[in-house]
């Protein structure tokens, strides 16, 4: 009889505490695979896994669960996620969605199956506010994580205990630190997934005496670390955490239509209400009209006015080589109408 | 002036010594961060009218938003 856990067990003196432990991880890029590949090695009962990209060349020098396969059949992230970590320990019940986490789509997803933990593996500060009202909402804990060149940064939020993300910024940062701008290696990421993870562990386990209160960042070039206690912040105003709470990201109207995605020159459009298309219908009409098309049953491609989109089957369009989001609205609707 | 940052033993030279000045001189002014000097967090409204001394213990955490 195998013992895979064995090791584990060891250290935690306890029989595998995460068997029935379901975590909600939001993105599958360079933290989300690390994290996922984590969480499933050490044998949570379920994880969940929305992400809204497909895997790109540019992602495999740090995205450790794809592989040139999967980058050549510009496989869904979430579907190639799935399947890679499956191979890693068939334990665990996976399930892929492939979804731009808004209010909706997230708020499906806790009614579903309400997580024991909320992961962040965005890119991006709009999903992390919104994670940040679900965690309140639902009174479920979520992990901050972000790196950026060799920078990282972490915390963990527990509702009714710590402050939350919107209690330590009022605004959404906007100042472009982002993959695009300043790059990113590997190891940025594997450190910040470290810290994330083993709070995980921690907060799965249930040893909360154990779990960090503190802002914690580094930079493995600059040689930094260093650590924060964030109590004091704690704002009772706070219209996330605070006695009044509106819990304002959960509003599809404070959603925004086009996003530049990071690190891809590219931007993602989605219809303003959800369209189901039949990709191979859509992909026989656009060749009759010499465009050439590319499908995989999961997404089409194919260059358009001289740049590539990518169109998923729930109506969100990717359109490469472009930061205007006017220019990528307009495509769209030239497109689809 | 001899400061610890975010660990690390740093020598600075600042026209006026404040944390808003020091934040000037990391690139880090107007930017999302949290301050911490000698163990209590300085409020972004007191960062201009906190002085930074020799031998103080100074982190500064950026917050970041890529993944």
């Amino acid at each position: 009889m195998h013992n895979r856990y064995s090791r584990q067990e060891l250290f935690l003196k306890e029989k595998q505490p995460f068997a029935n432990k379901h975590v909600l991880l939001v993105g599958a890029g360079a933290l989300g695979s690390a994290l996922a590949e984590m969480l499933v090695r050490a044998g949570i009962g379920r994880l969940t896994i929305i992400d809204r990209d497909y895997v790109d060349w540019t992602n495999l020098q740090r995205q450790q669960l794809y592989k040139e396969q999967d980058a050549q059949e510009r496989l869904p992230k979430a579907e190639a996620a799935k399947k890679r970590l499956e191979e890693i320990n068939s334990d665990v019940f996976i399930s892929a969605v492939t979804a731009d986490g808004g209010p909706e789509e997230l708020s499906a997803l806790m009614n579903a199956h309400l997580p024991d933990l909320l992961l962040d593996g965005t890119d991006n500060f709009e999903t992390r506010f919104l994670i940040n009202d679900l965690s309140q909402k639902y009174n479920v804990p979520w992990i901050y994580g972000a790196c950026v060149g060799s920078q990282g940064i972490s915390c963990v939020i527990v509702p009714g205990e710590t402050p939350c993300l919107a209690c330590l910024l009022d605004v959404l940062p906007a100042e472009g630190m982002t993959c695009d701008t300043a790059g990113i290696i590997a190891p940025a990421v594997q450190m910040t997934t470290a810290i994330q993870g083993a709070e995980a562990l921690k907060i799965l386990a249930g040893r909360w005496e154990e779990v960090s209160r503190e802002l914690v960042s580094f930079d493995l070039w600059k040689n930094t670390y260093s650590s924060i206690k964030i109590a004091s912040l704690k704002k009772a105003s706070c219209p996330s955490c605070g006695k009044e709470a509106s819990h304002p990201y959960l509003s599809e109207a404070n959603r925004t239509r086009t996003a530049v995605l990071c690190g891809r020159d590219t931007v993602q459009v989605r219809p303003s209400e959800e369209r189901a298309f039949n990709l191979s219908q859509l992909a026989l009409t656009m060749e009759q009209h010499g465009t050439k098309v590319k499908t995989n049953g999961f997404l089409l491609s194919a260059i358009v006015s001289g740049k590539r989109i990518v169109l998923f089957q729930d109506g969100r369009m990717l359109i490469h080589g472009t930061k205007n989001t006017a220019d990528a609205k307009k495509l769209y609707q030239q497109l689809l109408g | 002036m001899n400061i610890v940052i975010n660990g690390k033993h740093e020598q600075v030279a600042l026209s006026e010594p404040t944390l808003i000045n020091l934040l000037a001189e990391y690139s880090l002014q107007g930017k999302s961060v949290i301050v911490e000097a000698n163990g209590q967090i300085v409020p972004k409204d007191e960062l201009a009218s906190t002085n930074v001394k020799d031998g103080d213990r100074i982190e500064i955490v950026q917050f970041v938003g890529g993944g």
